[in-house]
């Protein structure tokens, strides 16, 4: 059995440890709770801008933008979106993994792929596998404002448009609540389906012409699909961590109360021993 | 005077909203004007400012850089990248890009991607600069 002063110790390292995990869900509840409330301010953008080009590309049929043309595809694109510091639980296993199978299932050489990360989790564990990755942002904010992540976005819309690639997949993990995430595989390039939640289709006076308008309105559509991955994937993120710490602190005080138990035990037998000694030594002396 | 719906949309939230007599602004093929009754119309816009007429003859001004202008019957949106009202800019942020951009012009070349961007970050700052001082 272990020693009152080994079980002592390690009581106080737990509970210094479950201290830390405490903070650290506090921490990211609040930032779960900011990621929440900037997704939700994007949408009013993503669903107009959904609108105006389901809008622009049902009226003009004939508009035949590169960006809404498949092509055939010699070479994918992959966006994925992890942290860029663990404890979160599965949050970037769960996303690595599956695009991972996806690969392996899909192409044969790795000539057939590139990988844009975002994110160090992501970058590292390609890097990791002799994976080129072409582009990379780490350090993205919490609260992500567009501007930060602009640049990688317009750089993958032109890598489609250049034809490094001919098709461009997003992986993140979409955000269903908060003890619930989802892997989530968006084709973002080209736009063969654009969605759109209100079934009212205006017809469009266009300035100059329906061309013009889906050269500016495209690429900016595509890059606010990744944006709103990421403040999805940045929501699910914060929740992801808060679970893990939250069951973090709960086995630690589960360790603690164990450990007490057994510490209070090896007290006691202390105490018995001591006092059958003293009247095993008491009876030796009549 | 008839009013019209107006809001101005960037990726990190509405920027601005209010019933307006009249919304006129830089689109890509020249300056613009809407007023109430105006027929569906979508338009790319320039770097520049939108100006807002207010019912009580005051002005509002926001500095947008880019994006496209949405007129439907009943409301006019404006879904940019980046969107500010004057009262919000951070004038000397925008003083010091406005500063950067012009030294990094001096610097690269000519056709180069840099010298580009430098060029839209400078006009950016400089509408910036304008918006803020509500000079157009």
């Amino acid at each position: 059995m272990a020693s009152l002063r080994d079980i002592k110790s390690r009581i106080t390292s737990t509970k210094k440890t479950s201290q830390i995990t405490k903070a650290m869900e506090m921490v990211s509840a609040s930032k779960w709770n900011k990621g929440v409330m900037n997704a939700k301010a994007f949408v009013p953008y993503m669903e107009k801008i959904q609108e105006v080009t389901a809008s622009i590309a049902a009226g003009s049929q004939d508009a035949n933008h590169p960006m809404l043309v498949s092509r055939p595809v010699k070479k994918t694109g992959y966006l994925v979106i992890t942290s860029d510091r663990g404890l979160a639980g599965a949050y970037n296993t769960n996303v690595l993994r599956q695009v991972y199978q996806t690969i392996q299932n899909r192409h044969q050489s790795n000539d057939e792929f590139s990988i844009i990360a975002i994110g160090r989790v992501g970058r590292d564990f390609f890097a990791k596998r002799g994976i080129n990755v072409v582009l990379e942002i780490i350090g993205v904010a919490d609260q992500p404002s567009f501007v930060e992540i602009q640049d990688i976005a317009s750089k993958s819309v032109g890598m489609f448009s250049d034809g490094t690639f001919d098709k461009l997949y997003i992986y993140y993990s979409h955000y269903v609540s908060a003890v619930s995430q989802e892997v989530t595989e968006k084709q973002v390039l080209p736009l063969t389906e654009i969605s759109t939640s209100s079934s009212k289709l205006t017809s469009y006076e266009f300035e100059p012409n329906a061309e013009e308008i889906l050269e500016v309105l495209l690429p900016q559509y595509a890059e606010s699909l990744i944006y709103g991955s990421l403040l999805d994937s940045k929501a699910s993120e914060h929740a992801a961590r808060m679970n893990a710490m939250r069951n973090a602190t709960d086995n630690a005080k589960d360790l603690i109360n164990a450990l007490s138990l057994s510490y209070n035990r090896a007290r006691q037998a202390a105490i018995t021993q001591e006092i059958t000694e003293i009247v095993g030594g008491a009876a030796a002396l009549e | 005077m008839k009013t019209i719906k107006v809001s101005v949309v960037t990726p990190d939230g509405p920027v601005y909203e209010s019933d307006v007599e009249m919304v006129s602004t830089k689109a890509k093929t020249g300056e613009l004007g809407i007023l109430p009754g105006h027929i569906p119309m979508v338009a790319p816009l320039q770097i520049g400012a939108v100006r807002l007429k207010l019912e009580d003859g005051k002005s509002d001004m926001v500095a947008v850089s880019g994006g496209f202008l949405e007129v439907r019957p009943d409301k006019v949106t404006i879904l940019a990248q980046t969107a500010e009202q004057s009262d919000e800019i951070d004038l000397d942020r925008a003083l010091q890009a406005r500063e950067r951009a012009e030294k990094r012009l001096q610097e690269k070349q000519q056709e180069s991607i840099d010298f580009r961007r430098a060029e839209l970050a400078l006009q950016r700052a400089i509408n910036r600069i304008n918006v803020a001082n509500k000079q157009l």
